[in-house]
């Protein structure tokens, strides 16, 4: 992929509120892009009494480019999953960078350029396991980020999630992916150029 | 699609690489206290080691004790090793000096957070260093390593063994919260790549072994306890048999040997990396994650025509003067940008005594410095 798709930090930020699954979120796609697609990548997060409750943020940099710096200066891709973090983060997103909100969990989107799925309405109510919703998130970035493979991600998920709940899991990435296609059938180009 | 990876690939936390680091550097005791941001080193320990031969993990009550398990481990014959903290390390203190004294090697990795005491426990900070070097009562020489990013800690993990093991002394590895917390993929070495060293043993018969014995290097060879060469260990100034001594010659003797033992291998233990310093008029003088931030400023500065270097600090100390003095020489103005308020930028000063402008820049808010920031110090001044 590292090869079709040349990036030069590529930057995205997940974020939401501490127990959505942020963490594993990013630490799979970073795990993915890394190991699978081929590409250099960076994951960093937010530590501390914030990863209990309060706003939770893990940021992956994707680079064809061996990385320097390892955090993210200006968003390509912000992901909020909850209110308060789409109003804390939107100000780091580029001018033309693409926003995804979980629509269900943030009521006022801050612009009229973004892409809105309800990733915990569908969790709770398609798959039933709300813990899910983490993994159909990525399966609707899968689809938008053109660089992403989706055989490569669930490759990656049969190797970090045990075996018990593997099934569940890639239920929800295909759900993710898609919803996702059915309802954005043509992805702007703007977000695809960075 | 995916490229097929011929040795072993992992995306991991440079905690988790540390971990992986000690194992490849034979390292079978890790005893510690949990305290963020350094605890994934002691869960990946607690995972790792009862899965190896002989390997123990051990919680123990808190860091004085770590330490002290740590030294005993390695008295008896292990390569052993601690990770802590800012508030932690300050406990290890009184155990580095003994660990100093009576020439035990170990490694201690201190991931830096935001201090003083509790300070900022989940943000990343650069104040550790005049600690690590001058942290425990007396005068005394140690090794001080740094790494700055997620390759890095694999590898300066395994050189802070070899050193602990070559020259029989604690070696402070020193991350940063965002050192140790970044994951990166990074590719496992096959152990027949890698170089370890391991500590030399008594070649003669126990009655003729003297355990503290003057020797070419100054490291005199080390009998695991129960091996049959028995002899005193202490934390006490001692002669060579390792008794208690207060006589001045006996004292001279063991400081002076203490210190030589680093002093003469500085071409050894002086681990740095130079970016674009060859034609260099300004130069970055960094370490741990702020160079990566001074690696982007470089290249941005690179393309906009400006002659810009950077002397990357893998040894913090003893302070690798010859490669600063060089560039001293060579440039107009060396810019050492550190997340404290001046502690690498002081040995600087000392090494350039007067002959070039030295600009510093701190930051101590528990944020990174970014690239952009380095920038306007390279264009402003």
């Amino acid at each position: 992929m590292a090869k079709e798709y040349p990036l030069n930090r590529f930057e995205i930020r997940l974020s939401g509120l501490g127990g959505q699954g942020i963490l594993t979120l990013g630490k799979i796609m970073g795990q993915a892009l890394a190991l699978e697609h081929g590409y250099y990548v960076t994951q960093t997060q937010s530590y501390g009494p914030e990863a209990r409750g309060g706003a939770s943020r893990s940021d992956v940099v994707i680079s064809s480019y061996p990385i320097s710096y390892p955090k993210t200066q200006n968003l390509d891709v912000l992901v909020a999953l909850s209110q308060e973090a789409c109003n804390l983060y939107f100000r780091n997103l580029k001018i033309n960078g693409l926003l995804i909100v979980d629509n269900f969990m943030v009521e006022q989107v801050p612009t009229n350029s973004y892409v809105g799925l309800p990733f915990t309405k569908w969790a709770k109510d398609k798959i039933k396991v709300i813990q899910t919703t983490n993994i159909i998130t990525l399966g609707a970035l899968t689809y938008f980020l053109p660089f992403m493979n989706k055989n490569s991600v669930l490759k990656t998920l049969k190797q970090i999630f045990p075996a018990k709940i593997i099934e569940i899991n890639v239920k929800a990435l295909n759900l993710g992916f898609n919803q996702a296609k059915k309802r954005y059938k043509d992805i702007p180009e703007r977000w695809l150029s960075s | 699609m995916a490229r097929k990876p011929k040795k072993k690939e992992i995306f991991a936390l440079g905690n988790e690489v540390v971990v992986e680091g000690a194992l490849l550097a034979g390292c079978t005791f890790f005893a510690g206290y949990p305290i963020t941001p350094s605890t994934e080193i002691a869960e990946g320990m607690a995972a790792r080691l009862p899965l190896i031969e002989d390997g123990v993990f051990v919680q123990m009550e808190d860091e004085i004790a770590s330490l002290g398990a740590v030294i005993g481990a390695s008295l008896a014959g292990r390569k052993a090793m601690t990770a802590t903290s800012g508030p932690g390390f300050s406990l290890m203190q009184e155990h580095i000096g003994y660990a100093c004294m009576a020439e035990v090697p170990l490694v201690i990795v201190n991931v830096m957070r935001g201090g003083p005491s509790t300070g900022l426990p989940t943000n990343p900070a650069q104040g550790d260093v005049q600690q690590a070097r001058w942290g425990t009562h007396g005068d005394h020489p140690i090794i001080v390593l740094s790494a700055c990013d997620v390759q890095d800690c694999l590898n300066m993990t395994i050189t802070a063994f070899n050193f602990a093991e070559k020259y029989r002394t604690p070696v402070i590895l020193l991350l940063d919260e965002i050192t140790a917390h970044t994951r990166e993929k990074i590719v496992l070495p096959r152990s027949d790549e890698l170089t370890i060293l391991n500590r030399t043993t008594p070649a003669m018969p126990p009655e003729w072994y003297v355990p503290y014995e003057e020797t070419m290097r100054g490291v005199p060879p080390m009998p695991p306890l129960g091996s049959g060469y028995r002899y005193h260990v202490t934390g006490l100034t001692h002669d060579e048999h390792g008794y208690p001594t207060s006589k001045k010659s006996e004292v001279n003797a063991l400081m002076h040997r203490l210190f030589r033992k680093i002093d003469q291998f500085f071409y050894d233990i002086h681990l740095v990396e130079t970016i674009e310093v060859e034609d260099a008029e300004e130069v970055i003088i960094a370490y741990g994650c702020v160079a990566r931030s001074a690696k982007l400023a470089v290249q941005k500065a690179r393309e906009d025509g400006h002659k810009v270097g950077l002397l990357i600090l893998k040894t913090l100390f003893p302070f690798p003067r010859p490669y600063v003095e060089k560039l001293a020489r060579q440039c107009k103005k060396i810019i050492v940008p550190e997340m404290n308020m001046g502690q690498i930028s002081r040995e600087v000063k000392r090494v350039n005594n007067g002959r070039t402008q030295i600009i510093t820049l701190n930051r101590v808010d528990g944020q990174i410095i970014t690239p952009l920031e380095i920038l306007k110090k390279v264009y402003k001044g």
